[in-house]
């Protein structure tokens, strides 16, 4: 069925959705694509594409220095995106990460700057506090869409804004550090902080904090019943329904995990990175999330490699703006045109596009060019 | 009489989906001023072929001609524009809106700055006052009643100039009352020179509201013949092809205990209305009860709340002697009660989870497919493609997604996973809806040998020549209500009409009503 | 706490007419909401489609040194936004969370990879010229009246004629009959030869436009500057405010005077000197969102194909 007739361009519904290797790279694609878009945009802006990127690989992948810090930038988007990947395959459209986040760090901070305790729980403690925060910032969307049926979207939102507020007031008045000028807080215990694992780097055990996660996110989708709840509920919560599935119970713990993973996240930069609470410490990395669950597939190992891509990038960006004066503002054009073409992959699965070139003449067949897929 | 004119020719109409034929070069034609029915059996085609005169899909093949010109419908615009009107059987009506506002959508002759809903008003009211269609304009249409929804359908395409005018499957929905009325406003509409195509699939309607019959099969026009010249028992014939089965071969029923008895069951449905008013009723280990009816009877309220799926406000459900009144649906899968909901594709599968998954959707978590708390994919796999063979389900694997199945073996499916729990109890809600012959007598045929072996199956449809070929004892339903039950093969076709219509039948001890 | 203050006439004008203010931009991008909210579209896209067009409307005032075409730029810039919406959620059919998340980030690269460009990197441009106050002769001396609502720019009182005409377009026009019957049974409306379509595309149009003004508002009404992350999440508050408001223009009106009093309460009391923990009035207008929505369910529904995008034929 013709969908779209434009001069030469034709759009068809395919029949059958089509499934095959090419679906399977859809994310790669979507990411080549992205930066060719983003290399003619480097190259209208007056500079070398070609450069521009290699310095943006140097600068994430260089030395091993580099690397660290690409790795320390993969840890919060890693953990907040495993969240999200398991609230999405719930069917939950969380956009809640950012707030979850911060929770998650405002957890962790009263628990590691205040807390006494012996040296050898105060770490897991403030670790497990960070999880409490994002765990509830979670579990409130989801309570209210379960049981009320609120849409988790809007509130998921407000609640990013609610932690916001709730962090500025804290780094303002009750936690700020003496002697005030800045909206931060003391630093934390030196037994509440992860350590670094990579001397001479920032690299810090939230890395294989984050790798362990996402070892256990696996296992909960595919190895537990649990994942198969979620899956179940996700994808169609009336059959569940039917077959057993306590929907409104899946639906909280999948977003209570979800939020408790952005928690740890928050964990990772509050007592891996800064070392103490700080006015914009998420630095949007909850945002960010939402597509690296998306381009990871919402698969773990997916998501391992788009955390990593997207860390690289953020690191890459700066040396690639110092060198050759690249705004590294282009990193997010390039990361929201990726998630663009993945959407637009899935278009191409159920659609054919033509180009239906005119005959010049005799002897000439009108060429087509069907799109990939 | 006068010359009879053609309002709508169709000619040599021919559409394919893949997989499926559903018009095979189908002529057709409707006079001015008749009520022509198009008959035949849940897929032969009727919906497609309207759904093209309707310009909703383009046929492949073939033309259409509207007072004998040729057109080209290529959307429900050009329809409407050739005074088509269509009501379609799930109302296309915008429930928050008013009626004024369903009705003044999408007009092309309106100001784009000013929606006048006060001429469309007046012009609601001259089109009630003429046809007799009552139907207050400024009702929101949500609030209205069924019978009054149609109503303000079928005003919708009048007020469109519609002279041609297709009712999918109007009275599926109604009340007996209702059904009365409508009939009564569609003989005015035709007398008055309207064309009506009526489609449906009960007989004893379209030999009493049609000028003449169209039958389908298949995807092709078998026949086309006058009412009075039409008898029940050929119509049939010519519907399905065959005689049709009254009864399977099989032992006679020999019930002994009883699995199921409900007393008194009240339950609301979605709106909160009442849906089932005191209903009893018993099943035994051995037998299949029939529940028949017409739709929206409270036969999904009664399925629902069986399996704990939907609070009872009052009565009782005792299962093998023991209340089980209020537990939750994971309880009834471990007491061994299974269910085929009457949709597949909402409730009864994932279609997005392959064909194994949706094997074990109620038992996954229960040994040996979850052993120490892990998913044993290996077990689920075996498990499913015993399955597969054994019910004779046609998928590439058992790792295919169920979405590419087709309809008759995604309902195999969910029936090799109800069945195969060998369950004391088998609810099966409209098990064969959609399904092709080979299917459906596949389906029937394993609803038998579950009662065989021991269990007691209720079977819910709406399809009363299933109700009588499978069941050994048949309870009719009506507004949440028993009203009386038989034996197939005991009771006339009247007799089971008036209990569908409503009325209860007649029990020593209690005079009849008329 | 000094009450005096709080309830002084020079307090009570500056809080009243700050409201109004902060309210503005809001209220515009809110209506631009509405009609994507009411053809069914979850439009998180309107954080993006305000940043750029603050951008654009800035970039406009900077090259034409008026700020009216620079909001002609804004709103041009927002319905670029809003054909890119339209394509996401109506053509691809895609997830339209998804798909406005990516588009925000994707306008927060864009905007700020242009500004280095054009101004150079880390030079903070010059002011552009920017709307001025336009004072209502007569009225705006009104005691208490007057400063409030007759002494602002010409985008405030846009925005607020603007209420009655989005209003009027979507229950008494024929189009925004279809835009209703669109988001609440996209398939009826087919059915009636509605081309469902064109009426989402037309809606996602609209709110850029609107929302591209907003942006405009913050860039060159409110202050003559663009920076990073000017709009800094009020596009969410917006859609949170149109669904506040139950997706009608006055109520987006009260939504958005609520939250510009919240946020203009902030200002007074911090520009005042007074040191209360004001972010927790800056929270309330998000908790009693969440209150409200709370409260809401089963009386006031949002237009139930909400999020869902529509396939013609069968639905694959």
């Amino acid at each position: 069925m013709k969908l779209f007739k434009w001069r030469n361009l034709e759009i068809e519904r395919r029949d059958q959705a089509v499934t095959n290797l090419f679906t399977v790279l859809a994310p790669v694609i979507a990411i080549v694509l992205s930066f060719a878009v983003g290399a003619v945009i480097i190259a209208l802006a007056g500079a070398n594409p070609l450069v521009a990127y290699s310095y943006l690989a140097y600068g994430a992948f260089g030395t091993p220095r580099m690397l660290a810090e690409t790795a320390v930038r993969t840890v919060p988007l890693l953990l907040a995106g495993l969240g999200l990947a398991l609230a999405y395959r719930c069917g939950a459209i969380s956009i809640g990460a950012e707030g979850q986040m911060v929770m998650g760090g405002i957890f962790a901070a009263v628990v590691g700057i205040y807390l006494n305790a012996p040296a050898w729980l105060l770490l897991p403690l403030t670790i497990l506090a960070g999880f409490a925060g994002g765990a509830l910032w979670g579990a409130i969307p989801g309570l209210l869409k379960a049981k009320l049926g609120v849409s988790e979207i809007i509130n998921t939102i407000m609640l990013n804004y609610i932690a916001i507020y709730l962090m500025a007031y804290l780094l303002d008045i009750p936690m700020r550090e003496p002697p005030g000028y800045f909206p931060q807080s003391a630093p934390l215990q030196v037994g509440a902080r992860l350590p670094v694992i990579l001397s001479g780097t920032r690299l810090h055990a939230g890395f294989l904090l984050a790798l362990a996660m996402a070892g256990l996110v696996y296992l909960i989708m595919f190895r537990l019943p649990l994942g198969f709840r979620i899956r179940a509920v996700g994808f169609n919560p009336h059959a569940a329904r039917y077959a057993g599935i306590n929907v409104e119970r899946n639906i909280i713990l999948a977003m209570l995990l979800s939020g408790g993973l952005a928690g740890l996240a928050g964990v990772g930069e509050v007592a891996g990175v800064h070392y103490r609470l700080l006015a914009g410490f998420s630095s949007q990395y909850g945002f960010d999330a939402i597509a690296v669950a998306l381009l990871g597939k919402l698969h773990p190992t997916g998501v391992i490699l788009s955390a990593a891509f997207f860390g690289a990038l953020r690191v890459g960006a700066n040396m690639m703006q110092r060198s050759v004066q690249v705004p590294a503002a282009v990193v997010f054009v390039i990361q929201g045109l990726a998630v663009l073409f993945v959407l637009g992959n899935e278009f191409l699965r159920r659609h054919i596009v033509r180009l239906v070139l005119p005959a010049r003449g005799a002897g000439q067949a009108a060429g087509t060019a069907k799109g990939v897929g | 009489m006068a010359v009879p004119v053609p309002a709508v020719e169709l000619r040599g109409i021919s559409k394919a989906f893949p997989g499926v034929v559903a018009n095979a070069g189908i002529d057709f034609t409707v006079l001015k001023g008749e009520i022509h029915t198009l008959l035949g059996e849940n897929g032969a085609g009727k919906s497609t072929l309207m759904n093209i005169l309707y310009g909703l899909y383009s046929p492949d093949a073939g033309d259409i001609l509207i007072d004998g010109r040729r057109v080209e419908l290529k959307s429900p615009s050009d329809a409407i524009a050739n005074r088509i009107g269509m009501i379609h059987q799930h109302f296309m009506l915008v429930p928050p809106l008013t009626v004024c506002e369903n009705v003044a959508l999408g007009m092309k002759d309106q100001s784009p700055v000013n929606l006048n809903l006060m001429r469309v008003e007046r012009g609601i009211r001259e089109l009630s006052a003429k046809y007799g269609l009552n139907v207050d304009p400024r009702a929101k249409v949500w609030q209205l009643s069924v019978g009054a929804q149609q109503r303000v359908e079928i005003i919708k395409a009048l007020y469109r100039g519609a002279d041609v005018l297709i009712m999918d499957e109007p009275t599926a929905v109604l009340t007996p009352q209702e059904v009365e009325e409508l009939f009564v406003v569609l003989k005015e509409l035709a007398r008055q020179g309207c064309a009506i195509i009526f489609i449906s699939h009960k007989l004893w309607e379209v030999l009493r509201i049609s000028d003449r019959i169209t039958v389908l099969r298949n995807g092709r026009k078998v026949s086309t013949v006058a009412t009075a010249d039409a008898t029940k028992d050929a119509l049939a014939r010519m519907m399905v092809g065959r005689e049709v089965l009254l009864q399977y071969d099989r032992p006679p029923a020999a019930p002994n205990r009883v699995i199921l008895d409900i007393r008194d069951l009240e339950a609301a449905d979605d709106k909160g209305l009442p849906a089932l008013r005191g209903l009893s009723l018993q099943v035994r280990a051995g037998e299949v009860v029939g529940l028949a009816g017409v739709d929206g009877n409270g036969q999904r309220e009664l399925a629902e709340t069986i399996v704990g799926l939907r609070r009872s406000t009052a009565g009782r459900i005792s299962l093998e002697g023991k209340d089980v009144t209020g537990l939750r649906p994971r309880d009834f899968v471990r007491l061994g009660v299974a269910h085929i909901p009457e949709d597949r594709h909402r409730t009864g599968l994932i279609l997005d989870f392959c064909v194994a998954d949706n094997m074990v959707l109620n038992t996954f978590d229960s040994p040996p497919f979850t052993a120490r708390g892990f998913i044993r994919p290996e077990q689920i796999r075996a498990f499913a493609e015993r399955l597969v063979a054994e019910f004779d389900v046609r998928c590439p694997s058992v790792a295919t997604e169920s979405r590419n199945l087709s309809g008759g073996n995604q309902q195999k499916v969910v029936l090799a996973r109800e069945i195969v729990r060998r369950p004391r109890l088998l609810i099966a809600a409209q098990p064969t809806r959609g399904l092709d012959v080979g299917a459906t007598e596949y389906v029937q045929k394993r609803l038998i040998a579950a009662r065989e072996a021991g269990g007691a199956v209720l079977l819910i449809s709406t399809d009363l020549d299933e109700i009588l070929a499978v069941s050994d004892r048949v309870v009719v339903i009506y507004e949440g209500r028993v009203m009386g039950e038989f034996v197939p093969g005991e009771a006339d076709f009247a007799e089971i009409g008036l209990m569908m219509a409503g009325s209860p039948r007649e029990t020593p001890g209690r005079s009849a009503a008329v | 706490m000094d009450w005096e203050l709080l309830l002084s006439y020079s307090f009570l004008v500056g809080l009243l007419s700050a409201t109004i203010r902060m309210a503005a931009p809001l209220l515009l991008a809110g209506l631009g909401g509405v009609f994507t909210a009411r053809v069914g579209i979850v439009n998180i896209a309107m954080e993006g489609t305000m940043l750029v067009g603050a951008f654009t409307a800035f970039w406009g005032a900077h090259l034409t040194g008026n700020p009216l075409w620079g909001a002609l730029f804004g709103i041009a810039g927002g319905v670029l936004i809003g054909l890119l919406l339209g394509f996401i959620s109506v053509t691809v059919r895609a997830n339209q969370v998804v798909g406005g998340t990516a588009i925000n980030i994707f306008a927060l690269g864009i905007t700020s990879f242009l500004m280095n460009v054009v101004f150079g990197i880390g030079v903070r441009p010059s002011a552009v010229t920017s709307f001025r106050a336009v004072p209502i002769p007569y009225l705006e001396d009104i005691p208490l009246l007057g400063p409030m609502l007759f002494n602002h720019i010409s985008l405030v009182y846009l925005s607020l004629l603007l209420v009655p005409v989005v209003w009027y377009v979507i229950y008494r026009t024929p189009i925004g009959l279809s835009m209703r019957a669109v988001g609440e049974h996209p398939r009826a409306a087919d059915t009636l030869g509605v081309k469902v379509g064109k009426v989402r595309y037309a809606a996602c149009l609209v709110a850029g436009a609107f929302g591209g003004l907003a942006g405009a508002f913050l860039s060159i009404g409110q202050l003559s500057v663009f920076m990073e992350n000017i709009t800094a999440g009020r596009g969410y508050i917006a859609v949170a405010a149109v669904t506040f408001g139950k997706w009608n223009p006055f109520g987006v009106l009260g939504s958005a005077l609520l939250f510009g009093a919240a946020e203009g309460f902030q200002l007074r009391l911090q520009s005042a000197g007074v040191r209360i923990p004001y972010q927790f009035l800056l929270m309330l207008p998000y908790v009693l969102t969440m209150v409200a929505l709370a409260g809401l369910v089963g009386r006031a529904t949002p237009p139930a194909a909400m999020g869902k995008p529509y396939a013609k034929e069968g639905g694959r």
